[in-house]
């Protein structure tokens, strides 16, 4: 075989590999006994590292968003829909991405760098010889929490996001507050929302279930550990832009957007 | 009463290069068994493959007549279960206190109260002599100390096997041979079969009833202890007594399989057989010791004759009674027909699984 059908097939073989752990997760979350400790505290766990950044990478993010768009809408005489552009740009997309990016970079590089420290100290061996399954014990757990902080946490981003629009806009573009309020279902519909947090689910599924992929194979060594995490960071990031692409266009294609 | 564990053929590899191969040998049921080897030689890799947590590319490893390296993984889970490992470092939880390690594996498996839990380990606990360290985490102990209580935790759930890996790696000679007389004792009171893998010349010539050695990617010989430490073979001696002569050398790559020229009067030459350990006074007797020496009576002729001698001279009249009531009874089979080593449970050859992925 020739080097670059070798690479080909390694990275064909990885990929498989991440995609069987994700149908073993799947069936682990409905397999008993339920780790309700486990996921209680690390949920708890993600959740203390992932609030603060979100919240302070929301609001430049939402306020950025809210300046490029009413000044374009201020060219055009539309700055009464400015409210509305805000919400659907924050609701559908920036909210999920910012979301998981926080979730993926803090949390997940911590369970990352936590499975990756204990597979090289023989801690997983001895759980699969004491007859535990890791992916049922360790994966399901952290999967599941990640999931659920992206959820909950998207919902707050949202918030925080849209208040930062709300703010720069009135107090440093002139904007009006009402028309910001009053054209905030102009254009954004509530499948918008349905769909901010099915992405952000599907984010904290992927951020969780890379961090343990990775995590759990590590090459030789602490050096290892630290390629592992920043590798999960990455691939993260890289699958979340994808994912992302994926879901918006087929949203499009099954809800057409309001007044279509 | 201990599982036998029969291997057979196992090879395995890394990419293209391979670790050992063709690696056939049987634990008997309940006894102490020692897997020699110069570092680098692939002896962990073995226990590993042992327990399932690497797939040998070759041949098969039977448990109560299921083959290990092929069964399906719900299966290798329980299979698992027969089994106490103990990793080099303890390899215990970092996040759980000493106790929480201990009683993991019962909160696992078991539906046991926590009343009845805290028993069982407080009774390990105090079997490898921890006792007051139990509240502990295992980065706040000794190394020592870690690998007693990884010992503890592998012996929760009664284990029918138990795998040591190298045991004596990082402890001094004290210590090493207390864990030794730790072994045997368990071997007496649970008669389980026991592997160890080290490297450690003290403990492979005075723990174990059968020695093995892996030496240049094969198994060279595995037999009972007084076959190698009787043996010629040249690696075999040179381990077992540490001289630096021989045909091991600094490198794994370096070593040769030819045996170059050793000065005859050898000084550290210290070949022979030791006593092996006894269970400490007040423990029951080994019963694997009695079923070991009546296997070797029936096998006798197979042995070289310097080994032959060495197990005949620890045979007592008792022995020899055993030896001849089993000969009284199984001479009503015609010769021919007769085996010469125990009967053992025959396996089933199992149907050749149908992969669609692969063409056989």
């Amino acid at each position: 075989m020739t080097a670059p059908a070798r690479a080909l097939t390694g990275v064909l073989r990885e990929f498989g590999a991440l995609f069987s752990m994700a149908l073993d997760v799947v069936v682990g979350v409905f397999r008993r006994p339920v780790r309700v400790r486990e996921v209680v505290q690390q949920f708890w766990f993600i959740a203390s590292v992932s609030i603060l950044p979100a919240a302070l990478v929301s609001i430049p993010f939402g306020a950025v968003i809210t300046l490029q768009l009413g000044s374009l809408t201020a060219q055009i005489g539309a700055d009464s829909f400015n409210g509305a552009a805000s919400v659907l740009a924050v609701i559908q997309q920036a909210s999920p991405i910012v979301t998981t990016l926080v979730v993926a970079g803090a949390g997940g590089s911590a369970i990352c760098a936590d499975l990756g420290s204990r597979t090289i100290r023989e801690e997983i061996d001895a759980m699969r010889v004491l007859g535990v399954s890791p992916v049922h014990r360790l994966v399901v757990p952290r999967v599941v929490a990640a999931m659920a902080v992206a959820a909950l946490l998207n919902g707050m981003v949202s918030v925080v996001g849209v208040c930062g629009g709300y703010v720069f806009n009135v107090v440093v573009q002139d904007g009006t507050p009402g028309a910001f309020l009053s054209s905030f279902s102009a254009l954004a519909q509530l499948p918008d929302l349905w769909v901010g947090e099915l992405k952000a689910l599907v984010f904290g599924f992927l951020a969780g279930l890379v961090a343990a992929y990775r995590g759990l194979n590590p090459r030789g060594g602490p050096k290892g550990v630290g390629d592992v995490v920043n590798q999960s960071v990455v691939i993260t990031f890289l699958l979340l832009f994808f994912v992302n692409f994926v879901i918006s266009v087929v949203y499009l294609r099954i809800v057409p957007a309001k007044g279509a | 009463m201990g599982v036998e564990v029969v291997v057979e053929g196992l090879g395995k590899s890394f990419g293209t290069q391979a670790i050992w191969r063709d690696v056939t040998l049987t634990l008997p049921a309940g006894e102490v068994s020692v897997l020699l080897g110069p570092s680098g030689t692939g002896k962990s890799v073995f226990l590993k493959c042992l327990i399932g947590l690497l797939r040998p590319e070759r041949g098969r490893v039977l448990i109560n007549g299921v083959d290990l390296c092929t069964c399906a993984e719900r299966d290798t889970y329980e299979i698992r279960k027969l089994f106490g490992v103990l990793f080099q470092d303890g390899a215990l939880f970092g996040s759980m206190s000493v106790y929480d390690n201990i009683a993991f594996p019962l909160r696992e498996h078991t539906r046991k109260s926590e009343k009845e839990v805290n028993r069982i380990v407080m009774s390990k606990v105090d079997m490898v002599g921890m006792l007051g360290a139990e509240r502990k985490l295992p980065g706040e102990i000794s190394g020592g100390m870690r690998k007693r209580a990884g010992l503890a935790r592998a012996l929760v759930l009664d284990p029918s096997i138990i795998l040591c890996d190298e045991p004596d790696s990082g402890l001094d000679p004290v210590r090493t041979a207390l864990l030794s007389q730790l072994l045997i004792d368990l071997n007496a009171q649970l008669d389980a079969t026991i592997l160890i893998v080290t490297h450690n010349i003290t403990v492979a010539r005075t723990v174990p009833d059968n020695l093995g050695m892996l030496f240049r990617r094969e198994l060279v010989l595995f037999g009972p202890r007084e076959l190698l430490l009787t043996s010629d073979v040249p690696v075999v001696a040179q381990l077992l007594n540490g001289r630096k002569n021989g045909p091991i050398g600094m490198s794994e790559e370096r070593d040769t399989a030819e045996d170059p020229a050793l000065p005859p009067e050898d000084p550290d030459n210290v070949r022979g057989i030791v006593p092996q350990l006894e269970p400490t006074p007040g423990l029951p007797r080994r019963d694997a010791v009695r079923r070991r020496k009546l296997r070797l009576m029936q096998s006798l002729h197979t042995l070289p004759t310097p080994a032959r001698q060495a197990v005949l001279t620890t045979m007592t009249p008792t022995d020899l009674d055993d030896y001849d009531t089993w000969r009284r009874r199984t001479s009503a089979i015609p010769i021919a027909t007769r085996k010469t080593t125990t009967p053992t449970t025959r396996v089933e050859e199992p149907a050749p699984r149908s992969r669609w992925w692969s063409k056989r």
